[in-house]
């Protein structure tokens, strides 16, 4: 009795000091409102020095939270309970935002660096005249791959994954979105394709893919890639970046029969409380100052134009980051595909994964 | 006592080594100058550095640790009262109902539970951050609590307590004197494993948090995208350190105390 | 005897389930009851009977069943041998630590250490094997599973042996019992309770796994879990997230009613 009375007291007289610790290094957190500004992105995803800087510049404290997936970050803005001021969603999150009402149309004389992005990434459907976001980052989806260890093939087209060599060599990324949209696009079909039909012919077409599949898995792909341990994987743009920055023996390529592009924009949710010191997050962001830091300390492809310039020439010139306007033209970007084809996709993807065994 | 033979100490000695073979390697490569969990280049502290530069980081150690003591401390108090009430519960229908509710939350998915909890709260109006995530954690560590102790409730002998209340001794006398010395083991068993909840969880923490509010578990899931920064592996190995110190240090200065006073008894 | 006190300690464990226990259940009821437009429908739950389901079902608890046989198996000698240390708290402490560092970061320790340039493959190819790669397969999946569960079946079991009176066993081997006798005979069934809590706490849990089947598993192997969190979190199709919610949690009960103790305990006959 008396071991667990002291362990009682222990525990709350280090969960005291713990307290006063932690409230001696954060200076004036938790509080949300008008000289704070909430920030929800994925993690690691912006230089953590532009964030000190913003809040020199404009005496606006950051908070600053992290998410691990669109649809769980959805749910948390849907749900309320904190006053996020800017988010990062992927293009097809915005729609559905969009759709649940969740966004804050942009006050674009706020933003006046918004000439700075690049007008091939603006007005695009997902969001047209760029009413509720702005590009943040963007890229392609594609196959990152070892070249000595392929054999001779460079994958320009989807169907060299199906290759006879790549038994039990090829990781897929967890998502239905590309692996499905891989498999429409090697049949040359749209990859936001609403045609049963062709879906069938897709999945049908993936599940020859079946016995070359070594796995499906998320983020995990990036160290195995960078070890030599797997030979060829189905990746976005920006991982690839990262591997490639670590194993410069690596190679990624865009197939031409077309594949997905891609972009995470800025948006302000309607739980902002500090919705001027939001656009002035978002205009500060856009700075080419700030563009070229934070690409280069993120690795993934700015939409920044005049960020672009400052940046080093071999990474602003390589189109596997950067690709041409012609390769550009095969890309597509997703659509939504409402609540039932998204099922549909996701049951298909379903359906693939268990016949891999 | 019988010695442990050697062919014990040698099965002891590879479940030690398994278990701690991961931890060793993250540690390793906490010393990693290369940026990832590859390839060794060569040794520095820079990640090390980085923790201490790192104020925000800190705040969230600090949180996890004081969420994880206070959500161990009260799930243990609820859940060893449960478990004594439960035993107490003469229908056994009823003691099953009560022992399959306990264990839905073990069942349930992190993600479900999250979600859940996130909209109970937000309905009855809790506002997110400690006090939710305090709250959450508390809620799913009682069933493992109640698991543990429960056990120790059933083993112990009816005849030691009616003879207790034979010698009169009061019921309070009984719970503090007979019942909780017994089931001890059973409940430190589960604060520990309700720490082991709680220092886990990343689904639950996740969903119910807010305003700036986070745990470890969170900040790491969450750069799975672009990759985890050798300053985790730099912090958890200090975490490590400090908390095999305190657990060694702790028990040498309990043992040496518990042994004077039972040479008194 | 003592019923007021022990109904007055049931209360706020009773205030936790309502709370925490009943209010979540009905939610996820109620989800189960929805289509992906919000309108009420059965369809999930004949959604659940396809064969896609189904074989998920199967697979699930045979990978349980596999993780919790296999978590048994290395806890009890372990947890045998524990108890006869000096120092045995010290020890047991010990074995409790390592789950207190971050899962996803072991996990990427185990791909490091399971990978084709990780440790074991060196060792391996000391005695001149090939290196193979471990990743990806059952047997790396349930290992790393049983690795995590391992403090989960320890801690019950030790406490049952712990108070194990080994006048018992010494009076066994005097009456000419084998080693072997007394184990089955004595031990075991004085420590049944403490396996059957070690087994709930590694069974239960283990049905939902999710993330490692994906990090350490590769999706080769699929459990409810896991399209649980998908449903949840890809598709956000709550409704059928629910329904297989709602499955979990009936197996749940099934199994509790089959190991659960008919009518022993209950201090208060």
């Amino acid at each position: 009795m008396k071991s667990l009375i002291q362990a009682t007291i222990a525990i709350l007289v280090v969960s005291a000091l713990l307290f006063y610790a932690a409230d001696a290094l954060s200076a004036g957190g938790g509080k949300s409102g008008k000289d704070t500004l909430t920030i929800f992105n994925w993690g690691e995803y912006i230089d953590p020095d532009l964030l000190k800087e913003f809040e020199k510049e404009t005496g606006i404290h950051v908070i600053y939270e992290t998410f691990d997936s669109n649809e769980a970050m959805m749910t948390k803005i849907q749900q309320g309970g904190t006053a996020y001021d800017i988010a990062v969603p992927s293009e097809y999150m915005i729609e559905k935002m969009k759709e649940e009402k969740l966004l804050i149309p942009l006050d674009k004389t706020k933003i006046p660096n918004l000439k700075n992005i690049d007008p091939y990434f603006l007005d695009l459907p997902f969001d047209a005249n760029n009413k509720y976001s702005v590009p943040y980052f963007w890229g392609t989806v594609g196959i990152v791959y070892n070249p000595s260890l392929v054999g001779d093939l460079d994958f320009s087209s989807w169907d060299d994954l199906w290759d006879p060599s790549l038994k039990r060599k090829v990781f897929l990324v967890d998502g239905a979105r590309e692996v499905i949209g891989m498999g429409l696009n090697s049949l040359g079909y749209s990859l936001n394709s609403l045609d049963d039909q062709e879906l069938r012919e897709a999945t049908d077409k993936l599940i020859t893919l079946a016995p070359n599949v070594k796995a499906i898995i998320g983020d995990e792909i990036t160290p195995l890639m960078i070890n030599n341990e797997a030979t060829v994987a189905l990746t976005w743009s920006g991982q690839a970046a990262d591997m490639m920055y670590e194993n410069e023996e690596l190679d990624f390529a865009v197939p031409e029969e077309g594949s997905n592009l891609w972009f995470d924009n800025m948006v302000i949710p309607k739980t902002s409380k500090n919705i001027d010191g939001a656009h002035a997050f978002i205009n500060f962001m856009l700075s080419a100052e700030s563009g070229a830091q934070n690409a280069d300390f993120v690795g993934y492809s700015t939409p920044n134009i005049a960020a672009m310039d400052l940046m080093d020439e071999e990474v602003v010139s390589d189109e596997r980051y950067y690709p041409s306007e012609e390769q550009r033209d095969t890309l597509e970007v997703y659509k939504n595909l409402g609540p039932d084809y998204l099922g549909k996709y996701n049951e298909l993807f379903l359906e693939f994964k268990m016949s891999i065994r | 006592m019988n010695k442990l033979s050697a062919s014990a100490k040698v099965y002891l000695t590879i479940v030690f080594i398994v278990l701690y073979a991961p931890i060793f390697y993250l540690i390793f490569y906490s010393f990693n100058s290369g940026g990832s969990m590859n390839n060794f280049e060569s040794f520095t502290l820079e990640h090390y550095q980085a923790v201490f530069e790192d104020s925000r980081l800190l705040v969230i150690l600090i949180n996890t640790v004081i969420v994880a003591l206070l959500s161990a401390l009260i799930s243990t108090i609820i859940g060893t009262l449960g478990a004594i009430g439960i035993v107490t519960v003469k229908d056994s229908k009823m003691r099953n109902t009560l022992l399959s509710l306990n264990n839905v939350l073990i069942v349930s998915p992190d993600v479900i539970i999250g979600a859940s909890f996130l909209i109970l709260f937000t309905m009855v109006g809790i506002k997110l951050g400690f006090a939710s995530v305090l709250l959450a954690h508390v809620a799913f560590s009682v069933p493992i609590v109640v698991l543990m102790v429960l056990p120790k409730l059933l083993e112990m002998n009816n005849s030691l307590i009616d003879a207790a209340l034979d010698l009169g001794a009061t019921k309070k006398d009984v719970m503090m004197r007979v019942i909780l010395p017994y089931i001890q083991p059973g409940i430190f068993a589960g604060f520990f494993l309700a720490l082991t909840y709680s220092l886990d969880d990343f689904a639950v923490t996740f969903f119910v948090t807010g305003n700036g509010f986070s745990t470890l578990s969170v900040e790491i899931y969450s750069m799975a995208r672009a990759g985890i920064s050798l300053t985790v592996n730099a912090i958890s190995g200090l975490v490590f350190f400090v908390t095999v110190l305190v657990v060694v240090g702790y028990y040498f200065m309990t043992s040496r105390t518990s042994k004077r006073m039972e040479g008194h008894r | 005897m003592q019923t007021k006190t022990s109904k007055s300690a049931l209360f706020p464990y009773v205030l936790w389930i309502a709370f925490f226990v009943i209010a979540p259940i009905a939610l996820v009821v109620y989800y189960s009851l929805l289509d992906l437009h919000g309108n009420f429908t059965l369809d999930n739950y004949k959604a659940f009977f396809s064969s896609v389901y189904l074989k998920m079902t199967l697979s699930s608890f045979w990978y349980a069943f596999l993780i919790t046989f296999f978590t048994l198996l290395i806890s009890y000698p372990t947890a045998y041998f524990l108890t006869k240390t000096k120092h045995k708290q010290l020890w047991l402490l010990l074995i409790i630590i390592p789950s207190w560092i971050n899962l996803l970061l072991k996990t990427y320790a185990f791909i490091g250490i399971f990978g084709l340039y990780g440790p074991i493959n060196a060792f391996i190819e000391v005695f001149g094997f090939d290196p193979k790669q471990m990743l990806f397969t059952d047997i790396s999946f349930v290992f790393v599973s049983v690795y995590i569960f391992i403090p989960f079946m320890i801690l019950p079991i030790f406490n049952s042996l712990d108070r194990l009176n080994p006048t018992l066993i010494y009076a066994a081997r005097d009456l000419g019992a084998s080693a072997f006798t007394t184990f089955r005979r004595v031990v075991l069934p004085l420590t049944m309770d403490g396996v059957k809590s070690g087994i709930q706490v590694v069974f239960i849990p283990a049905l939902s796994l999710f993330m490692i089947t994906r990090l350490i598993a590769g999706n080769r192997v699929i459990t409810l879990g896991t399209a649980i969190e998908q449903q949840f979190l890809v598709t956000q199709n709550w409704g059928m997230g629910s329904t297989i919610a709602v499955f979990l949690i009936l197996f749940m009960v099934i199994i509790m009613l089959i190991t659960g103790q008919k009518d022993k305990g209950g201090r208060v006959r």
